[in-house]
């Protein structure tokens, strides 16, 4: 009886064979019965990201299971299984228990920390939950993943602070200004990069967009989809002066705004802050304009640089975070083992007790002239040898040890414990 | 019995001004709130304190230098309770309760004897005048420290090197805009306290103006943040500027405060 986790993600296979493995839209349901209904699996999950698919069983016999998931695998998505074992890992034991943990908790994730991952692994549970393919093991696991992931969240700064660029110039604005909401915003040319944070800043509650292109109507489209208005190109200086936040993304070969320029715009606004990003390469503004008083001008290095620390401090960060998961993967190898272990425990006390019960009553018949202080005397006995007796067997049941499987087995062959219970 | 009291706020303040730069270094949730509360308890024997002192004395003990800085820092504390309440701007205790806590420590070494009321002092114009003049400076206290922590996040920003401070720091605008509103609060304060000064040293003196050090460095002061609140007014300066000019309206309100009392001779010798 074993958990045991198969799959492939971002770390171990290439994106060709990542899809070939998914399980997307309807194949999730058919894919997460199939494996279910394999005969070593006893509970089963699936998830199935555009990072990773993995399939979280637990099973009767690892190394059978392990072959039957794998030509399940080569069944299911009609692959042969030369073509995906190289990148599959598979793990058991506390091992998979980790696994689980650290993929919740965002330690697995490309970019350390990211939030979405809990969320997946959320889905994935309350699917397999509706589907009724787990039980109470793997219903357990999920819940300590969930919690396990949220301890860390809550015990180290591994979400904290931006490490894409865009995000960062969404933090960088919020310790100038105090409220995003309200600001107005200009981007100066356009660009997949300028857009996204375009997309963050209007997300934060920038209202006020003013969008400048050198192709009007492509500034039109643009400025449509942040409910903005659109800028001619010649006009931008002089409305400069109302916006709070620029990025700037032109393909301009030299500077679209110089010092001058700008301390003219900075006097007729009054001084109000303003933020520039600039991530044009070569960059549009003159970065001399940093120099001058409430103008905070970044461009995409400096952005970059932020990444990077912020990303160090993460890395940091998870270093805490795998202590907290040595922690509950030791919390749960204990509840794992107490619930094999138990049932073994307590079969193997009321055998001893049906023996001394059949054994004293026959004691009973054998001397009818006996008084009861003697026969007490006699059962006291009794119950001393098997309490003796059980002794060691409970103790090496309770012990944490690898081969519990085994040691279960031996002990319910040697004192006929016999297989009526599940 | 009074002196353990002030003793007593000198050591709380001692130990919260002590939790206040700690927190600068690895700050928490606890320990700010450790701070808070030994800088209550201290404001609350504190508080006890000065009022002992007024039944002992039978006036209003801002009569001397030693109760005037106790007085001083007691109005700073309490407009850092009201700004920590309606703001809860991280770190501002750091760079408030160690300017607390020096001013008390000068406060505990001045002569503290209850001495009678000087004839001159004696007046319905001694209470208002000094708590207008105190309050007010506390306001600049305040400032100052938001002004040095404008300054620590400006430099942040510009150098682009986001270590340190710069996560727990508040944002520029917040520190601005409090810095702003603490002069618009200390300024008026400041005027009053000139004018019933003018008035009582008419009616104690028979003059109103007579160019004293301590009134014409008062009237320094006034003049500084008169523009800084001009030039933001007129000319939108604010940020850096201003905060600089807020440290600096500070030392020249604290050289007002002790310098003239101890190095000029002024016939206002008594605060």
């Amino acid at each position: 009886m074993k958990i045991l986790v198969q799959g492939v993600n971002h770390k171990t296979a290439g994106v060709d064979i990542r899809e070939k493995l998914a399980f997307n839209g309807s194949k999730l349901e058919e894919g997460i019965f199939g494996l279910r209904k394999l005969p070593e699996v006893r509970e089963a999950a699936l998830l199935s990201t555009c990072n990773r698919v993995e399939l979280y069983t637990f099973v009767s016999n690892a190394s059978a299971a392990t072959e039957s998931i794998r030509n399940f695998l080569s069944e299911f998505h009609g692959i042969k299984r030369a073509d995906f074992e190289r990148a599959l890992f598979t793990l058991s034991g506390p091992d998979a228990v980790r696994h689980i943990f650290r993929v919740s908790s965002s330690l697995d994730s490309m970019v350390l920390g990211e939030p979405q991952i809990l969320g997946q692994i959320k889905d994935c549970f309350a699917f397999a939950l509706d589907k009724k393919t787990t039980g109470v093991l793997l219903n357990k696991l999920m819940k300590k993943a969930i919690s396990t992931a949220k301890r860390v969240r809550t015990e180290t700064r591994i979400a904290e602070n931006a490490v894409s660029i865009s995000f960062a110039a969404v933090e960088l604005a919020r310790k100038i200004f105090k409220d995003l909401s309200g600001k107005s915003f200009m981007l100066l040319g356009a660009g997949e990069m300028a857009e996204l944070a375009a997309r963050h800043l209007v997300n934060n509650g920038v209202a006020g967009v003013m969008v400048v292109n050198r192709t009007y109507d492509r500034g039109c489209e643009l400025a449509s989809e942040f409910n903005g208005r659109a800028v001619r190109f010649e006009d931008f200086l002089q409305e400069l002066v109302h916006a709070d936040i620029i990025i700037c993304s032109t393909g301009a070969p030299a500077y679209v705004l110089n010092k001058d320029q700008m301390q003219k715009v900075m006097k007729e606004r009054r001084q109000k802050p303003v933020f520039i990003i600039d991530i044009s390469v070569p960059r549009n503004i003159d970065p001399e304009i940093n120099n001058l008083d409430n103008v905070y001008l970044y461009d995409v290095d400096n952005l970059q640089d932020v990444v990077d620390t912020n990303v160090q401090g993460r890395m940091a960060e998870a270093q805490k975070a795998e202590a907290i998961i040595d922690e509950e993967v030791e919390k749960f190898s204990r509840w794992m083992s107490a619930l094999e272990s138990v049932p073994t425990i307590v079969a193997l006390r009321q055998k001893a007790d049906e023996i001394r019960r059949e054994e004293l009553d026959k004691f009973i018949n054998r001397f009818p002239d006996l008084d009861e202080t003697k026969i007490k005397a006699v059962d006291y006995m009794a119950g001393a040898i098997i309490n003796k007796l059980i002794h060691p067997p409970t103790v090496a049941l309770k012990e944490d040890v690898d081969d519990r499987d085994e040691l279960i087995a031996t002990i319910k062959k040697l004192y006929g414990l016999g297989e009526d219970e599940e | 019995m009074e002196l353990y009291l002030f003793e007593l706020a000198l050591t709380l303040y001692l130990a919260s001004a002590v939790v206040s730069v700690m927190e600068l270094f690895k700050g928490t949730r606890t320990t700010s709130r450790i701070m808070i509360v030994l800088a209550l308890l201290g404001f609350a024997f504190h508080t006890a304190n000065i009022i002992m002192r007024y039944v002992n004395s039978g006036h209003i003990p801002i009569s001397n230098l030693h109760e005037a800085s106790s007085f001083f820092s007691w109005c700073i504390i309490m407009l850092f309770f009201i700004l920590e309440y309606r703001y809860k701007i991280g770190l501002l205790g750091s760079f408030v309760m160690p300017v607390v806590f020096v001013m008390m420590l000068t406060s505990s070494i001045l002569p503290r004897k209850i001495e009678p009321l000087s004839p001159v002092l004696q007046s319905y114009w001694f209470g208002v005048h000094t708590v207008l003049a105190f309050t007010g400076d506390a306001a600049f206290a305040l400032a100052f420290g938001v002004g040095i922590m404008y300054l620590v996040q400006e430099h942040y920003v510009k150098s682009k090197r986001l270590g340190g401070l710069f996560q727990r720091l508040p944002n520029l605008q917040i520190l601005d805009e409090i810095n702003y509103r603490l002069i618009t609060i200390g300024w008026p304060l400041l005027t009053l306290a000139i004018i019933t000064g003018v008035i009582w040293a008419e009616s104690a003196w028979g003059r109103y103006w007579r160019w004293d050090p301590k009134e014409v460095w008062s009237l320094i002061t006034w003049f500084i943040y008169a523009a800084v609140l001009h030039v933001r007014l007129i000319a939108g300066w604010r940020g850096r500027r201003a905060a600089i000019l807020s440290i600096v309206g500070f030392c020249i309100v604290l050289f007002t405060f002790f310098g003239v009392n101890l190095i000029m001779k002024s016939i206002h010798s008594f605060v």
